[in-house]
C-alpha cells in the first residue's frame, strides 16, 4: 500500500543521503522524495512516498527514528493529509492542438507559465493522482517534457509535525 | 590559549579516560601522531593491519565494557579498517574510530589516500561524522563518544582532515550532550511490564531467552535473579553466553543453527517466551513461521525499538535498557509475590529434562585422533569457566560456544553478527590489554587465523601473552560440512594445501609453538601453557578432519527439525539424519 511519511532531520550535510541510503541498503522503496528547509533553518521537512505492507512500514518508521539526525517521523496516511505535487509540462501546441490545450489546461486549473509560437509550458498543481490523469487525458504525441517535484503532505487542521 | 586539532584530539582522549588506542600512522594522522608522541596518559598499539587495530580496540572493549579506541589514517587505512568497523556494528559494540582525511581543499579532488569515509562506512557505522572546522573537533569527539555508548551502542567513525589537525583553536571539552533528534530509551513501559509478568507466572511452559544485549547492558545480576526466583529455564544465543552460568542447571545453553537439542526443543514448544535482549537472528529462528507454528505468546524487551517485531511479531513489546526493565520486573514480582505453579513447572521440567537426556553433545571420547570438542572441553576444564575465549569463525567458533560452559559475561568475545574471519586474535590481544592478568584464549582455526595472522608481530612488540588454540583440520570446516551437508560432498576450494609449519611461524615471531598431534597429550599440553604466563603460546592442534558441528538447523528448516550426532539419529522429532558418506579426504 501507498505510505506518505513526513520527516523532520537536522538541516545538515549527509543528512538526507543517510535516509536515501537507509532506503537501498534495507531494500526499501522509494516512491517519490521532495525535502527542503523549513521556517526553522536548522531543520529540513522531507515527504517520502513509499509503499509497503505494515510491517514494512512500521520497520522504516523505526529504522528513520534510529538515525541520528532524524528528529521526528509521522506516517501521514494515519489520519487526514493534504498533499500536492507540481508539475511542469511542455507540449506541442499549433494548429488546433493550441486550442485544445488552452481548454484542457482550463479544465485542470493549471497555469500556461511559458508560450512560444509552437509550445506551452503548463504548471499543474494537485494530488499526484491529478497530475497523471491530466497526461492520461491529452495527446501523448504532444508531450515533449514533464517534470514533476513529487508529493509534498501535510496533516490536516491542528495535526501538526514540530518540535 | 590556542592548540592545534591533533592536541585537541588527544586531550579529549584524555577527557574520556581512554587507556589504549589502537592503530597505525599515515600522511593524514601525522599531526595526530606527533601530539600522541608527546603526552603519556594513554598507550598507543602499533598493529600490523588497520582492521587488526578495529578488532583489537573492538575486543577490549567487549572484554572491558569500555569504549574501544582506534586511530587509522586515510584512504587505505581507513578501508582496512571497515571490515572492523562492520563487525563491531552488527554486534553492537561501543568504538570510536577516528579517521585521517586529506586536507579540506583537497575534498573531492581525488587526492592522494583520499576515499569517502563518511560515505563508505555509512551503512556499517551507528553514525559518522566528518569535522570541516577545528572549532568543532572537540564537541565532535564528545559526540561521538555519547552516541557510540548510549541507546543501542555502536561504532561511531570521527574524519578528520589533515588541515583541521594543523588548525589551533581554544580547547573546551563539552561535559554534556544534548541531541534533540538522540533521546535513547532506558525505562521500560510499566503496564507492559505489568502483563509481561501475569504471562510469565500463567505460563505452562516458560523460557527466557537471553541474547547479547543482556551482556551489553551488564544485566547478568538481574538475569540471574529473575531466572532463579520463577524457576524457570533459561536458554541463551551465541552472543548471550556467559550472561547465566553456563554450567548451572537451570541453564539450557545455546540456541539456533547449531544450539543444543533441549534449547532448540524448549524455544520450538515453550507457551511463553521472555526475549532478553535478543533479536530473534536468522541464526536462531531460520524460519519464523516454523518457529511460530507452535502457538506461542512473546514477551520482547529491547532497546532498539527496530529490532522489535523485525523478524518475528511480538505479544509485548518493551523498548528499554534490559538491565532496567529486569529490575522493575523483579520488583514488581518481589511486590506482589506471584510465581509460576510449580507443579505445572515441574512437569516442563521433565520434559526438558528428557531432552537433555539425550547429550547432544557427547562425542567419541575413545577416538585415535584428536577431537576438536576435546580440546576445547579440555579448556574448559583447566581453566574453569573463566578465561576469556575469543575465536574465529567456523566450525571451531561453534565448538568453542557448545563446550566451554562461560561462568560469566564478557569472557565470550566472538564475531557474532558479520561472522568475521580473522577477529580472533586481533580480539586477543585488546582482552588481554584490558584484563592483563587474565588468561587469554584465542580458538581458532588454521584457515581464520591466516587472516590477520601479522599481528603475531604486534603481540611480540607488547608482550601479549594469549594462548592460541589453533584447531587445525587442513579444511575450511564449516564450508567443507556445508559442502557435504547441501553439495553432495563436492569440496570446491574448501581444502587448505600448502599450511605453514605453525611451530616454525610462532617461533618466527619470538613466541613459543607447540604442534599437539595426540589426545593424550592435549591437556598436558594445555597446562604447559597456562604456566609459560607471560609467553604468547601457538598451539596447534591436529583434529579430525571428518568432524562436523551438531546439532544443526538447516536453512528453511524449523528449530525441532535438527540434523543431530549419530548417537540421537534414531530419535523421532523432525526429519532423522542420514549418517552422511563424508567422501574421500585427503
Amino acid at each position: 500500500m501507498r505510505h506518505i511519511l513526513s520527516v523532520l532531520l537536522e538541516n545538515e550535510a549527509g543528512a538526507l543521503s543517510r535516509v536515501v541510503g537507509l532506503f537501498s541498503a534495507r531494500g526499501y522503496n522509494i516512491d517519490s522524495l521532495t525535502v527542503s528547509t523549513t521556517e526553522d533553518a536548522t531543520l529540513s521537512r522531507m515527504t517520502i512516498v513509499t509503499s509497503g505492507s505494515d510491517d514494512v512500514i512500521e520497520q522504516i518508521t523505526k529504522q528513520l527514528n534510529k538515525l541520528i539526525e532524524v528528529v521526528k517521523v509521522i506516517d501521514l496516511n494515519e489520519s487526514d493529509h493534504v498533499e500536492r505535487e507540481m508539475m511542469l509540462i511542455k507540449v506541442r501546441a499549433t494548429g488546433k492542438d493550441r486550442e485544445e490545450m488552452k481548454r484542457m489546461n482550463d479544465i485542470f486549473r493549471g497555469r500556461i507559465v511559458d508560450v512560444t509560437e509552437k509550445t506551452y509550458t503548463i504548471e499543474l498543481t494537485g494530488e499526484s493522482a491529478k497530475l497523471d490523469a491530466f497526461i492520461e487525458a491529452v495527446d501523448r504525441t504532444l508531450i515533449l517534457e514533464t517534470v514533476r517535484t513529487g508529493a509534498s503532505g501535510i496533516g490536516r487542521g491542528e495535526r501538526i509535525l514540530k518540535i | 590559549m590556542e592548540i592545534s586539532g591533533a592536541e585537541i584530539v588527544t586531550r579529549c582522549l584524555e577527557a574520556e579516560g581512554v587507556e589504549f588506542v589502537f592503530g597505525y600512522p599515515g600522511g593524514a594522522v601525522l599531526e595526530i601522531y606527533d601530539a600522541i608522541f608527546k603526552q603519556d596518559k594513554f598507550k598507543h598499539v602499533l598493529v600490523r593491519h588497520e582492521q587488526g587495530a578495529v578488532h583489537a580496540a573492538d575486543g577490549y572493549s567487549r572484554s572491558s565494557h569500555k569504549v574501544g579506541v582506534a586511530l587509522v589514517t586515510s584512504g587505505p587505512g581507513a578501508t582496512n579498517a571497515i571490515t572492523g568497523i562492520a563487525t563491531a556494528y552488527l554486534d553492537s559494540i561501543p568504538l570510536v574510530v577516528i579517521s585521517g582525511q586529506v586536507a579540506t581543499p583537497a575534498i573531492g579532488l581525488d587526492a592522494f589516500q583520499e576515499v569517502d569515509m563518511v560515505g563508505i562506512t555509512r551503512p556499517c557505522v551507528k553514525h559518522n561524522i566528518l569535522v570541516k572546522d577545528v572549532r568543532e573537533l572537540a564537541p565532535a569527539i564528545k559526540k561521538a563518544f555519547h552516541i557510540a555508548t548510549t541507546g543501542r551502542p555502536g561504532p561511531v567513525v570521527v574524519d578528520i582532515p589533515k588541515d583541521v589537525t594543523l588548525a589551533r583553536t581554544e580547547f573546551n571539552y563539552p561535559q554534556t550532550v544534548s541531541l534533540r533528534s538522540y533521546n535513547p530509551p532506558t525505562k521500560g513501559h510499566p503496564g507492559q511490564i505489568k502483563k509481561a509478568i501475569n504471562l510469565l507466572c500463567d505460563a505452562k511452559r516458560p523460557l527466557i531467552y537471553i541474547g547479547g544485549g543482556a551482556v551489553l547492558a551488564n544485566a547478568e545480576r538481574q538475569v540471574g535473579e529473575l531466572v532463579r526466583m520463577l524457576g524457570v529455564p533459561a536458554a541463551n544465543t551465541l552472543m548471550g553466553l556467559g550472561a547465566f552460568p553456563g554450567a548451572d542447571p537451570l541453564n539450557l545453553g545455546m540456541m539456533g543453527m547449531h544450539g543444543l537439542y533441549e534449547a532448540n526443543m524448549a524455544m520450538q514448544h515453550c507457551d511463553v517466551l521472555i526475549a532478553v535482549g535478543a533479536r530473534f537472528d536468522d541464526r536462531v529462528v531460520s524460519v519464523p513461521s516454523h518457529f511460530l507454528s507452535s502457538p506461542k505468546k512473546i514477551v520482547h524487551i529491547d532497546i532498539d525499538p527496530s529490532s522489535i517485531a523485525k523478524r518475528v511479531k511480538v505479544d509485548i513489546p518493551i523498548v528499554g535498557n534490559v538491565r532496567d526493565v529486569l529490575d522493575e520486573m523483579i520488583a514488581l514480582l518481589k511486590q506482589n509475590g506471584t510465581r509460576p505453579n510449580a507443579d505445572v513447572l515441574a512437569s516442563w521440567w521433565r520434559q526438558l529434562d528428557e531432552w537433555r537426556g539425550h547429550d547432544c553433545l557427547k562425542f567419541d571420547m575413545d577416538s585415535e585422533i584428536i577431537k576438536p570438542q576435546f580440546v576445547v572441553q579440555k579448556l574448559y576444564e583447566v581453566t574453569g569457566g573463566e578465561a576469556f575465549v575469543t575465536s574465529d569463525v567456523g566450525q571451531h567458533q561453534m565448538w568453542a560456544a557448545q563446550y566451554y560452559k562461560f561462568a560469566k559475561p564478557r569472557r565470550w568475545i566472538n564475531s557474532g553478527g558479520l561472522g568475521t574471519m580473522g577477529f580472533g586474535l586481533p580480539a586477543a590481544m585488546g582482552v588481554q590489554l584490558a584484563n592483563p592478568d587474565a588468561t587469554v584464549a584465542c580458538i581458532t582455526g588454521e584457515a581464520s587465523i591466516q587472516m590477520n595472522i601479522q599481528e603475531l608481530s604486534t603481540c611480540k612488540q607488547y608482550h601479549v601473552p594469549v594462548k592460541i588454540i589453533n584447531l587445525n583440520n587442513r579444511y575450511l570446516g564449516m564450508v567443507r560440512q556445508w559442502q557435504e551437508f547441501f553439495y553432495g560432498n563436492r569440496y570446491s576450494e574448501s581444502y587448505m594445501d600448502a599450511l605453514p609449519d605453525f611451530v616454525k611461524l610462532a617461533e618466527a615471531y619470538g613466541h613459543v609453538g607447540m604442534k599437539i598431534e595426540r589426545p593424550a597429550d592435549v591437556e598436558p599440553a594445555l597446562r604447559e601453557a597456562m604456566k609459560l604466563k607471560e609467553r604468547l603460546v601457538f598451539m596447534d592442534f591436529i583434529t579430525d578432519q571428518k568432524e562436523n558441528v551438531f546439532p544443526m538447523v538447516q536453512n528453511g528448516r524449523g528449530l525441532n527439525q535438527m540434523d543431530l550426532p549419530p548417537h540421537m539419529r534414531n530419535l523421532q522429532h523432525g526429519p532423522v539424519a542420514k549418517e552422511r558418506d563424508y567422501g574421500n579426504l585427503s
